[in-house]
């Protein structure tokens, strides 16, 4: 229930008329990063959510619209990205510097 | 009862991995966590399947909890360290879970699974199987544990602490933001709680802070001394990480998990709720 659902895969099932999807990748040097720690931060940098990325390096969030900032923690290194969510599907990427 | 009581350090865990009379668990509800690489000769409990009773919402009982340990091999005397992903919110839940049905020695690894990979140490996929015990659990001391009548009777007059995010605090979202929003229950929250996030007393690393920060975070949000504490979020996870601070780290005394949480009480017919 509370613990991290897998990540990746379709959105079949999900509703993307009520739900709000953030979705993307973590990037670091041209390549997906896997099991990295990406929290999802509200517009006060609170925490509000956390994933493993999956061997792809995808992460999904189920939010509200508005600003969220995505950041990702990883034995390579942090990233950021802030991201203006509306209903339906919402994409990015963050790259790990 | 002190923070190194209940709290050992990574290189703590590592340097006793194997030793005798340590038992390590890592406790998660995804298990594949665990199966894709865990702490050498730590054996899993599923949150799920193995710590909650199957038909109803409750816990499993006391004799199923006997069976559960003695087929992981934990003895009665052995002691217990405790981690898993999630920051440690399901490792947490099981020490209060442990705590509630009495056993003695039971430990956290400071910022759990996480830490762990963050620092790059060993996993391995090894199965692990212990020979097994003649666990004897004790009767469940439900001065930890808050039921619903007692949250609605605390209204306005005990420490009541939300411990989810201010997002699901204020109604905005119904769960963690990792899971889908679709609930049941009603949004907000339970009148004359204080919503102190679970998150603020943890570093990014999923360490727990200090115990002078900790104590400062509870005072500057308006922790009442005099009274007594229930916790609570959305299925009692994250409360127990909470109960974990203030009772065990902080050594507050009468501290509950009211681990129905938001699940239950949002369902409920007739009760006050604020958004």
């Amino acid at each position: 229930m509370c613990a991290a659902p897998k990540q990746g895969g379709g959105l079949a099932g999900i509703d993307l008329s009520t739900q709000t999807v953030i979705q993307g990748q973590v990037w670091h040097d041209g390549a997906p990063v896997a099991g990295a720690y990406v929290r999802l931060l509200d517009s006060t940098d609170e925490f509000t959510a956390e994933v493993v990325t999956s061997p792809e390096g995808e992460f999904r969030f189920f939010a509200a619209p508005g600003e969220w900032k995505i950041r990702s923690l990883s034995a390579v290194g942090r990233g950021e990205r802030v991201v203006s969510a509306d209903v339906g599907l919402n994409e990015t990427t963050v790259a790990i510097a | 009862m002190s923070r190194t009581d209940v709290l050992v350090t990574a290189d703590w865990a590592q340097e006793n991995l194997g030793a005798p009379g340590i038992v390590f668990v890592e406790v998660d509800e995804d298990t594949s966590a665990y199966d894709g690489g865990h702490l050498e000769g730590a054996v899993k409990l599923d949150w799920k399947q193995d710590l909650q009773d199957p038909l109803r919402r409750d816990f499993v009982d006391k004799s199923a909890f006997e069976a559960l340990l003695s087929s992981r091999g934990i003895a009665n005397d052995d002691t217990v360290v405790l981690y898993g992903g999630n920051n440690n919110w399901f490792a947490a839940y099981a020490y209060w879970y442990f705590k509630l049905y009495g056993h003695s020695d039971v430990k956290l690894i400071d910022g759990g699974r996480k830490k762990w990979e963050l620092d790059g140490r060993p996993l391995s996929k090894d199965a692990v199987q212990r020979p097994a015990t003649q666990y004897t659990a004790q009767d469940p001391d439900l001065s930890i544990r808050a039921f619903r009548d007692e949250v609605v009777a605390s209204i306005g007059s005990k420490n009541i602490i939300d411990v989810r995010s201010p997002d699901e605090f204020s109604g905005k979202i119904l769960a963690p933001a990792h899971l889908p929003q679709e609930q049941a229950q009603k949004a907000g929250h339970v009148p004359t709680a204080m919503n102190i996030p679970w998150s603020k007393a943890a570093n990014e690393d999923g360490t727990f802070k200090s115990d002078a920060e900790l104590a400062k975070l509870y005072d500057e949000q308006g922790f009442d001394e005099s009274k007594p504490t229930i916790a609570y979020c959305r299925i009692g996870e994250r409360s127990s990480h909470t109960w974990f601070v203030l009772r065990e780290l902080l050594g507050k005394s009468d501290v509950k998990n009211y681990d129905g949480s938001w699940v239950e009480y949002g369902s409920l017919v007739g009760v006050p709720i604020e958004k």
